[in-house]
Parts: C-alpha cells; structure tokens; sequence
C-alpha cells in the first residue's frame, strides 16, 4: 500500500467515522518496499492539495522515514510556474522542464513507498487491520460494522 | 443458469479456481474491457485522477485505468481497489496491477476520508450487495453503507458510475433509489435494452461541481 493511501485511509468502524483520533490509522510492525514507479506530474499536481500535511509526517515519522518539514512546500516550490506556461503554450508535446527535486521526492514518498506487510492501528477504537502481501484487510466482523 | 449472487456469496463464489476462470475467459475480458471504457468514457475525466474501483476483482478494469492517454482518457490514473474475494486479489497481485489493493466488503461502508476521490467505477458488482448473508445485515442496510460511503470519499463535482446487472426491475430501483437516498444525482443508462447483452450503468454525481477549482 502506498503511502498516499495511508493519507486518504480512515478507520471502517461506523463509532470511528466522526472522531479526529481515527486519522491517520497508524502503521505498527511495518515492512517497506519500494516499487518504482513512472513520475506522474499531473497526478501529483492534482492530489496534493488533498494530501493531510500533519498525517504524512506522523506516518513517516512513525515508519522511521526521512522526516518532513513542519509545514506542506508551496505548489510554487513543487512545479515551477515555467512548466505551466511552457505548457499551455507550446504547440508541439508540451516539453516538461526537469521535474524539481522537491516533486520527484514527494513522488518518491507518496506513489513509490509502499506497506508490504504489517498491521494499521486505529488511533480511536484501537482496532488493528492486517496488511499482507501490500494488501489491507477491512473486513469487519458484523457486530462492528 | 442461475446467478452467481443467488447460490453463494461472492468471497465464496469466486474461490481460486473460479477467479482463475473469471480472469482468463477471454470473452469475459473482453466485455469486461468494453464496459470499462464505456464507464471512463461517462466519466469524461480530463487529467489524471485519483479513482476508487469498487469490486475491483483481479484488476481488469485496473490495467485500463493505469493506461496513458489517449488510449485511457486523461490517463493514466492512480487507483485504489477494494474486493470481497481474496482469490480474486491474489490473481491482481499476481499480475502485479499498479494500484492498492484492499480485502474489504462495500456493503460495510468505503473508509476514506471525506473528498478523497475524483471518481469512481464499478464493474458487474453492484448487484452483489443485494445480498444479505446473515440475520444482522439486510439488503437495505448493505447498500445505504455502500452509497452513503461512497458519496462521502468522493469530491464535490466528482462522479461514479456504477455498470451492473440487474436480477429485474424492482432491483435496478432498489440500487438506484439507494444511491440517490444517499445525496447523489443519479441516472440509469442502458446500452444494447432488451437484448440479452443488455448493459445497465448506473451514473452519479456529486453536486457542487462549479465550485470546484
Ligand atoms: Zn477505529
């Protein structure tokens, strides 16, 4: 599982639905595994507004992963405004400038850092879902549903 | 032939040797890729977009979200799929299909916080969660978690569209009442009506598009 669906993930529990501490469910006897993948700019333009600053760095915090800082980079400092124009102007492909460090990190974290195994702990109910072989298991007996 | 839905349960019904069977029929992949392209297309997604696929199976609709443009529009998308069936994930995991995968059941509600998602699809799934397997769940109950969770991971001005096979009409009602109880905008749309491929696509959206950026 990819870290940037540890972003999005919450606890399946209904009495967890409305509770802040049910966010972000929190990785425990993780193993990492990197898997290469191709730098998506436009994905990555379009989700990180979305992405929760504070949870990513308490989960990287948590994996022992490089940490991050205090406040989410400004979208400025991610995809230089050249790129855009250059962009929406050429005629031919758009040639994308050199993807900036700062991008090509935050790909590397969020699409190319993965869970292989481990469990995800709610931080209100306590309860823990498996994750096995990079999938998670949110199957909830009945009576917690 | 009787429906898989009316004999088991479908973590039951698609056990290793059905998933295989589901995943290699090259008619089935067939159809399956034709629906999936017949969704993205009701989807008009323009960039690529961050979709949840909903019954996701062995990853057939997957590959094609994972596809660039044009092939796939606005391609290629990241995608999170959630599945009843573990067999049909390890075939997925097999395959080594790019998006997450999640062992889950979408009549106990979708756990993604709120506006996570652009968009939604689902192929030939639905009609599973009018399934009540135990006396503490109901048909009912099953798909007001699924539309209402649903309704709530995806962003405003987001859609879903939902292909599925209805066992009769009072069925295509039951779903599609549901999933409007739950807040979205929603319209039936078959393709091939009165034959026997006829296709039934379920197509929703979540209001406040225009205020989006
Ligand atoms: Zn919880």
């Amino acid at each position: 599982m990819k870290i940037l669906t540890l972003n999005f993930l919450t606890c399946a529990r209904k009495a967890c639905k409305a509770e802040p501490a049910a966010f972000p469910l929190h990785p425990r006897d993780a193993e990492l595994e990197i898997v290469e993948a191709e730098l998506n700019t436009e994905f990555l333009r379009n989700v990180l507004p979305r992405v929760e600053w504070e949870a990513l760095r308490v989960v990287t915090e948590e994996l022992g992963l490089p940490s991050l800082p205090n406040v989410a980079p400004e979208p400025d400092a991610i995809f230089p405004a050249a790129s855009t124009a250059a962009a929406a102007t050429a005629n031919e492909t758009p040639a994308n400038p050199a993807p900036t460090q700062l991008l090509q990190d935050l790909h590397h974290l969020l699409l190319e850092t993965t869970i292989l195994s481990g469990k995800l702990v709610c931080g209100n109910c306590g309860h823990e879902y498996a994750v096995k072989e990079g999938i998670a298991n949110f199957l909830l007996p009945s009576h917690l549903v | 032939m009787s429906r898989p839905e009316d004999t088991l349960p479908p973590d039951l019904f698609y056990n290793d040797s059905e998933s295989r069977k589901y995943t290699t029929s090259s008619r089935i992949q067939h159809i399956q890729s034709n629906m999936t392209h017949r969704a993205l297309s009701l989807l008009s997604l323009t960039h690529p977009s961050l979709i949840l696929d909903i019954g996701c199976g062995s990853g057939l609709s997957g590959e094609i979200l994972s596809s660039p443009d044009p092939d796939t529009p606005g391609g290629p998308h990241i995608w999170i799929g959630m599945d009843i069936s573990a067999s049909m994930l390890a075939v997925a995991l097999e395959k080594e299909v790019e998006g997450d995968l999640f062992l889950a059941d979408a009549g106990q509600g979708v756990p993604f916080r709120p506006g996570t998602f652009d968009a939604a699809i689902s192929i030939s799934a639905v009609q599973w969660l009018c399934n009540a397997e135990t006396s503490d769940e109901s048909p009912a109950g099953r798909l007001s978690r699924f539309f209402a969770g649903l309704y709530g991971s995806l962003r405003r001005g987001g859609r879903a569209v939902c292909q599925f096979y209805p066992k009769n009409d009072e069925q295509k009602k039951m779903i599609s009442s549901a999933a409007v109880r739950a807040g979205f905008g929603a319209g039936l749309l078959e393709d091939d009506p009165g034959t026997k491929s006829a296709k039934t696509y379920l197509v929703l959206t979540v209001g406040g598009g225009q205020l989006d950026g």
